[in-house]
């Protein structure tokens, strides 16, 4: 009961009847229509049969009277498969053929003269549809027939005409094949309708049971496709392409958390032991104030470290991607040259700058900017040759190719060992040559994040000697841009976003 | 020295004095923070230094007192309960109420501050955040707001030193001093909150227009540079360094 109950309410079953009713009536008017079309043409065919009968016997009777007519007339009405013939006086009363009496309607209403050779019951037309009873027949069965009713000169009349059982036999034939054929569209499509729905309602079935367990939590499930491609299939693959981001999403922020938490714990055990220390250690005010102001930078860059950590974790989850924008490269990079062009000087280094006019990236200028001020950072701070009295010599350089923004930042330092290189991209990775320096270990991996980000990467070359970080970008073509006139706003005013 | 007031003792809040200098005219502050013990820091320490700070604990009571109160500033919270900060400060907007607002915030992802701005805010302030950064701040809109009236003017003096921002000249005891684009920018955002301590992110901001974390004293480079030029040759420095949280402008011998 409920699964009739259930497929009632199937879209597929509905659609199914749906059409099924429209065969149902298709079928009927094609069928119908050339059953009228066949009809017609019998009736053409009678009509013009038997005017060709009136011509010739009318011709005979010209030729040789009344006697030679009802000869005629005789000979023709004995023959197998005869049409119908009676001649009669003027007055109506039989004389030959094979027809008992001219029928009654025929007799009483005469046509006109310019009447058509058509079949109908009205005064326009040559030819009436009429029973009529068979002069050999015994019985009174009477027959259907198209007759004609000539007069002939000298006012004897001329009944000519052919059975129409044929048809009537034709209209049976279509009555049956009509029949038939609407039970067997019925059937069919009953069954093809039932088979489509059952594997129809299978699938959508199975895909609600695999969404329910997905829904209960149990992410790693996912929809079958069967590979036809057909809609199911399409849909299925959406689905599952949708539980695939979802999953990614949820692992990263689970990933995110956990790695905050591990990440945070170094600097938070080194804050607690400084307090811990003041507090042993400390015996004056002055000690003691000296070892507050202590805890506090330390917690300042505990801060510095979570927000850090927050935004490449954010960046590594892909959450910045709606508020990206195109903007100019060359002016993030030129700005931030600028930026620490003062303290190359300040620390006797020297920063040289060559960018390429227009860059066009599609990114966020921020964290472009942010990246690079890493770089630079990190070139300035551990670019210098070893040796005392040694300046560092940085470079901040561009280079524009088909589809790509290079950007690099190199200097003439130790540089990074080769089987090193992958891993100062990590968090807190720091070598051994800079723990003596202030830092967290964190700058080349919000570089690699921004990077991402943008759908680029960032390298770590030999400079041969140094080291040179090369952030590679796709370029964003003009013609590609929905209005270039945004780019060059974006110089204005580049801290709102426009999107 | 200046207005600053050095504490001799540790401040009752356990402030460090450091970050304790005095603000000429009192603001009245009003806070809307749903933790507590935030806001209760925060009502202490504004308190502490030299201004009027109440504290609503929710959106709807925040929104009531704003609308209601004189406040010079309002410090929003972006999540609160019965009414979020953004709505809360789109609300008043709506009313006419164009006290400067701060945005505080948990979430420092890129596209928050600019959301925040949108809705009406005039700053953004991520947390965590010292609380030098944001006195600064407020203090900053305070002041903006009191000259909002008069207009901008075209001309910065701060005792013998003069900015053109027309011409772009810069003048200190009448002979000319030659100035790079990008220092002439900062010593004009330095003067146009003359008096009032300036951060080194609101520099980065102001100045270079960029809202991240320069790692290291870059700030602190370029304000070292543009001092050699103003302060160099004359007895009394403008330029000062207020410890633990950025820079003043100020003359320091009109009060010494």
């Amino acid at each position: 009961m409920s699964g009739i109950a259930k497929l009632w309410r199937s879209t597929a079953f509905r659609l199914l009847l749906a059409y099924l009713f429209i065969f149902i009536v298709f079928a009927f008017f094609t069928l119908g229509y050339v059953a009228w079309n066949a009809r017609r043409v019998l009736d053409d065919q009678i009509v013009s049969t038997v005017e060709a009968e009136i011509t010739g016997l009318s011709e005979q009777y010209r030729l040789g009277g009344i006697r030679r007519l009802v000869n005629i007339v005789e000979r023709r009405a004995r023959q197998p498969g005869a049409s119908l013939y009676l001649l009669a006086t003027p007055a109506g009363e039989r004389i030959a053929g094979n027809v008992d009496e001219i029928p009654a309607g025929l007799a009483a209403q005469p046509s006109r003269v310019d009447a058509k050779p058509c079949i109908g019951r009205g005064p326009d037309c040559l030819y009436r549809e009429s029973p009529y009873g068979r002069s050999s027949d015994p019985d009174t069965v009477t027959h259907q027939a198209i007759v004609r009713v000539f007069t002939l000169p000298g006012g004897f009349r001329l009944l000519v005409g052919r059975d129409v059982e044929e048809r009537a036999r034709l209209r049976e034939v279509m009555r049956r094949a009509l029949g038939w054929s609407l039970l067997l569209v019925g059937v069919l499509g009953l069954l093809g309708g039932w088979f489509v729905t059952r594997r129809v309602l299978k699938r959508v079935d199975d895909m609600t049971e695999t969404t329910r367990t997905i829904m209960a939590g149990d992410l790693s499930g996912r929809l079958a496709v069967s590979g036809s491609g057909d809609e199911f299939d399409r849909l299925a693959h959406n689905l599952n392409a949708m539980l695939e981001r979802i999953g990614e999403l949820m692992a990263g922020m689970k990933e995110v958390s956990d790695n905050i938490a591990h990440d945070l714990k170094t600097p938070l055990t080194r804050l607690r032991n400084k307090a811990d220390e003041a507090l042993r250690a400390a015996r004056t005010p002055d000690e003691l104030r000296a070892a507050l102001e202590g805890t506090i930078e330390e917690s300042d860059n505990l801060i510095r470290i979570f927000n850090a950590l927050l935004m490449i974790a954010r960046l590594e989850a892909g959450n910045a991607r709606e508020t990206l924008s195109d903007f100019d490269a060359a002016e993030v990079a030129r700005g931030v040259a600028e930026l620490y062009e003062a303290v190359a000087e300040e620390g006797g280094a020297t920063l040289e700058v060559a960018v390429e006019p227009d860059l066009p990236v599609h990114g966020n200028r921020e964290l472009l900017g942010q990246a690079l001020a890493n770089l630079l950072d990190n070139a300035l701070k551990y670019g210098a040759a070893t040796g005392p009295g040694v300046a560092a010599q940085v470079s901040v350089s561009t280079k524009k190719t088909d589809d790509r923004v290079v950007i690099m930042v190199a200097d003439r330092g130790p540089g990074i060992p080769e089987r090193d290189r992958g891993r100062v991209t990590e968090r807190f990775v720091r070598l051994e040559s800079a723990r003596s320096r202030p830092g967290f270990g964190l700058g080349l991996s919000l570089a690699t994040a921004v990077a991402r980000l943008h759908g680029g990467a960032l390298r770590l070359e030999d400079n041969g000697p140094g080291l040179c970080a090369v952030l590679e970008l796709p370029l964003v073509r003009r013609e590609a841009r929905e209005a270039p006139a945004e780019a060059a706003l974006q110089g204005v005013e580049p801290s709102f976003q426009r999107t | 020295m200046l207005c600053l007031r050095q504490v001799g003792q540790p401040s009752t809040s356990g402030l460090p004095s450091v970050f304790v200098w005095r603000y000429d005219a009192a603001m009245r502050i009003l806070i809307i923070e749903d933790d507590r013990e935030a806001a209760a820091y925060l009502v202490k320490a504004f308190r502490e230094t030299g201004h009027v700070a109440d504290h609503a604990a929710d959106g709807i009571d925040g929104y009531a007192m704003a609308r209601e109160g004189s406040y010079g500033v309002l410090v929003v919270d972006r999540m609160l309960p019965k009414l979020d900060g953004l709505s809360l400060i789109r609300s008043l907007r709506e009313q006419g109420v164009d006290t400067p607002v701060l945005i505080l915030s948990a979430l420092g992802q890129v596209d928050d501050r600019v959301k925040g701005l949108r809705a009406g805010g005039d700053d953004y302030l991520p947390k965590p955040y010292a609380f030098s950064e944001l006195l600064a701040r407020v203090e900053v809109l305070a002041r903006r707001r009191a000259a909002s009236g008069s207009g901008e003017p075209t001309v910065y003096r701060v005792a013998d030193l003069e900015l053109d921002r027309l011409s772009h000249r810069v003048n200190r005891n009448g002979s000319e001093i030659v100035l790079q684009p990008r220092e002439f920018r900062l010593l004009e955002y330095l003067m146009k909150n003359a008096g009032q301590v300036v951060t080194r992110t609101m520099l980065l901001e102001h100045v270079w227009d960029y809202h991240f974390d320069p790692q290291t004293n870059v700030i602190d480079v370029h304000v070292s540079r543009l001092r050699s030029k103003i302060d160099k040759c004359f007895e009394r420095p403008l330029i000062h360094t207020i410890r633990g949280a950025g820079y003043m402008v100020r003359d320091s011998g009109a009060k010494a």
